[in-house]
């Protein structure tokens, strides 16, 4: 083969390089006997070939004149529906994000490892592991990944990660309230409180010393409560030159429809942060709920306040991306669904990329490594002789030499994401493959539909027309 | 292994030596590749770990949990799995179903590759450089190109015949073959074009046939390259999905690609079966894998056109 990689080595004299026939003479006689017998060995191969890969080939070209039907011939007519149906354009739009980004991040990628692995003491083994995901089926890595990138915190490890990190930085309070799934801090008003600024609840009525404040919510749940530890619900008492009072889960079981009351079966909120907001709004005091749900401001002075129950005791927590989703990394809300199709980014597309490089980047590294091992090393070591650095050495020495064999790489992998299929499937949620798919998805799709394989005849045509530079390039190649 | 042998040569040894003791970012090269070969490993790991934990843990906790809490892990899934036994639709049907296609398709495309490329390197007609190009630009062709027509096909012969082609084993492995020649029939040609013609023609002389000289002299000389191109193909039909979706529609026999595809509909109530699912499917490949993994490097490094 073309790579000078060893690939032959145990032949003997077996040459690196190409030899076609014409260049080998066989010597000495032969005859007719011997001709007969070696075209006879063609047979089955020749037949088999032409049989399911060369007249096929011919009757797509020619299927893909006709319409659904197969009986009237269309001309261009579904080539005209390939590059006009926006939902086949979404298709070549994400083979385009497939072809631009990923066999360049696979060549790149293999490029370190192999030059990497060179200078670390255990090659063999880090070269097993990332060479290893490539006997997987695209099936099988792609429902691993998904694994990994599922949404929930829980199960996704991705999400776990990011939720770890956004705890952290940005703690979620006890009471969280999840916009994303309708929650409201309003739906938590009952008694004796209203919504205030920034997602805060804050009294209804203003307060002054001496005085008590009973603030009733509902919608938090039992287990929540029982979590934060909370206690039987006690009714303030006053205090002379205090603010005392109580919040408290205003839901009785035994009076379901009574709101504004203390009952014994009713919990006071524990841990709830609360600020004592002045006349022009500013914060004076801060206390925290006790388990009864009592809070006391000790020492707050003249003058009337409210009540305010904090914003950050309802925040909610992260509660994972969706990275099998089709959102949209570009902004492209305001534009036509046609331009929609075409410039969206969906974030799958950057999931499966990831997972694809997973699988692929063994491949990259041990093709590259060959390519490595077979350079002139007095060409390298004159180089660093003459006292180039590393760096210096590696890019102005050993990329250009390897120049042959990353391309080789880089076109093998374009090849290989242009026909990308099986970790789509596997990997987009069932939600997303609409916006996830290439053109290798709707092939199958429109073979499988009725009435879809004039469609599907035209975008294999299509997918092989992107293929021929490939093609012309291994011929180039092949033939010296 | 020769992932290592084929990279590094002898000449390379006393130079990585010297570097090894004078560069002293060596430990943060070592920390990052320890890094990257962690990060690689993970996804095998998690997917084990998913497989070995009972089902009702997934949607409770990570697998990483497994960390602080080794006792939970369990064969219950496998024995849950393996438990319905060979029925059509379940994991060990698919097994024999995967077998059944990819063993015959790895033994036809080596025998067939290699019976062609003969013809191709020792043969004396007109043709082979015409022939051999046209192998060359097949290795690339995508296979979505003959889906249709080979489908008609199939449909006609049944029709004709009364036999099943569309839709049974038979048909994929038909179709798996033929796509399958093309990078076979070039691996082996390059492997045999090294092979100097004067061992054929002593052979010649002492009156042996084209048959004779293939089996007893080509072939033997042959074997490393036949393997490398039997794992390689075995590897490649185990883990395909498409050909099985459109060559096994309406069969009830599935291959564990499809079994596994079929369970994505539904895909976080039953990952269990999924993760169990995808730990046997990748449980073969990876005994190939690791006992011809020269084999199998060699043949990757020569499908750098596939």
């Amino acid at each position: 083969m073309a790579v000078a990689v060893p690939t032959s080595d145990s032949a003997p004299a077996a040459p690196a390089g190409e030899i076609l026939p014409t260049t080998s003479k066989p010597a000495g006689g032969g005859g007719f006997r011997s001709h007969l017998g070696s075209l006879l060995f063609l047979l089955p191969g020749a037949l088999w070939l032409a049989l399911i890969v060369v007249y096929p080939l011919i009757a797509t070209v020619i299927r893909s004149f006709f319409d659904s039907s197969g009986q009237n011939f269309i001309a261009l007519g579904n080539y005209k529906s390939v590059f006009s149906t926006t939902d086949i354009l979404v298709s070549l739009k994400n083979n385009v994000v497939w072809v631009v980004v990923f066999p360049f991040l696979v060549t790149f990628f293999g490029l370190v490892f192999a030059v990497l692995t060179e200078r670390i003491r255990w090659s063999t083994a880090f070269k097993t592991i990332v060479f290893m995901p490539l006997v997987f089926s695209a099936t099988a890595a792609g429902l691993t990944w998904a694994s990994i990138f599922f949404i929930d915190p829980h199960t996704g490890m991705v999400n776990a990660a990011v939720q770890g990190a956004s705890n952290a930085i940005n703690p979620p309070g006890l009471y969280p309230i999840d916009p994303t799934t309708g929650q409201t801090v309003s739906g938590l008003v009952a008694t004796g409180v209203q919504v205030g600024p920034g997602g805060s609840l804050e009294s209804k009525t203003t307060v002054s010393a001496g005085s008590t404040v009973e603030l009733g919510l509902i919608g938090i749940s039992p287990a929540t409560l029982q979590q934060n530890g909370a206690a039987t619900a006690v009714a303030p008492t006053a205090a002379s030159g205090a603010i005392t009072g109580l919040v408290w889960r205003d839901f009785s079981p035994a009076h379901p429809t009574v709101r504004g009351q203390v009952f014994p079966d009713e919990d006071g909120i524990p841990g709830l942060q609360l600020s004592l907001l002045n006349s022009s709004g500013a914060s004076a005091a801060t206390a925290t709920t006790a388990k009864n749900g009592t809070f006391t401001f000790a020492n707050p002075g003249a003058g009337s306040y409210r009540v305010q129950i904090t914003a950050n005791n309802f925040r909610a927590g992260f509660n994972g991306i969706f990275f099998l989703g089709t959102q949209s990394l570009t902004p492209t809300s305001s534009l036509s669904p046609t331009m929609q199709a075409i410039l969206s980014l969906p974030i799958v597309d950057i999931a499966m990329i990831i997972a694809y490089l997973w699988v692929w980047a063994g491949f990259a590294m041990v093709v590259i490594g060959a390519g490595l091992a077979a350079l002139n090393r007095e060409v390298l070591e004159a180089a660093q002789i003459d006292g180039a650095s590393e760096w210096q050495t590696l890019r102005r020495v050993t990329v250009p030499m390897l120049l042959p064999v990353l391309v080789v790489v880089f076109v093998t992998m374009l090849i290989n994401v242009l026909k990308i299929f099986d970790i789509i499937l596997n990997m987009a949620a069932p939600s997303s493959q609409a916006g996830a798919k290439t053109l290798a998805v709707d092939i199958y799709n429109d073979f499988a539909a009725p009435g879809g394989q004039g469609l599907a005849a035209a975008i294999a045509v299509v997918l092989f027309l992107l293929v021929v530079p490939a093609m012309l390039f291994n011929l180039k190649r092949i033939r010296g | 292994m020769s992932v290592q042998a084929a990279s590094l040569p002898v000449a390379a040894q006393p130079q990585k030596q010297r570097r090894f003791r004078v560069r002293p970012s060596r430990v943060i090269l070592n920390i990052v590749l320890a890094a990257i070969a962690i990060f690689w490993l993970v996804p095998t790991i998690g997917i084990a770990i998913i497989s070995l934990r009972p089902n009702s843990a997934f949607q409770q906790s990570g697998w990483w949990t497994v960390l602080t809490a080794p006792a939970q892990l369990t064969f219950s899934n496998y024995q849950q799995l393996f438990s319905a036994g060979f029925k059509a639709g379940g994991v060990l049907d698919s097994l024999t179903t995967s077998i059944a296609i990819t063993v015959p398709v790895t033994i036809l495309v080596t025998v067939i590759s290699s019976l062609t490329a003969y013809s191709l390197v020792f043969g004396r007609w007109r043709g082979r450089t015409v022939v051999f190009l046209l192998i060359v630009a097949m290795l690339v062709l995508p296979l979505q190109m003959a889906l249709i027509p080979v489908a008609s096909l199939y449909k006609i012969f049944d029709n004709a015949t009364g036999l099943q082609l569309f839709g049974s084993v038979m048909g994929a492995i038909i179709f798996h073959v033929a796509f399958g020649l093309p990078f076979g029939i070039f691996l082996m040609r390059n492997f045999y074009s090294g092979i100097p013609h004067d061992l054929l023609e002593a052979g010649r002389i002492d009156g042996a046939g084209e048959w004779t000289l293939f089996r007893k002299v080509v072939m033997p000389i042959g074997i490393p390259a036949l393997a490398s191109l039997a794992i390689f193909q075995f590897i490649w039909v185990w883990n395909d999905l498409l050909v099985a979706l459109i060559f096994l529609s309406g069969n009830t026999h599935q291959t564990l690609t499809l079994f596994l595809y079929g369970q994505t509909r539904a895909l976080s109530s039953n990952y269990w079966i999924i993760s169990t699912g995808a730990m046997i499917s990748i449980i073969i490949p990876l005994i190939v894998f690791f006992a011809f993994q020269r084999y199998f490097v060699r043949g990757v490094l020569a499908g750098a056109v596939k």
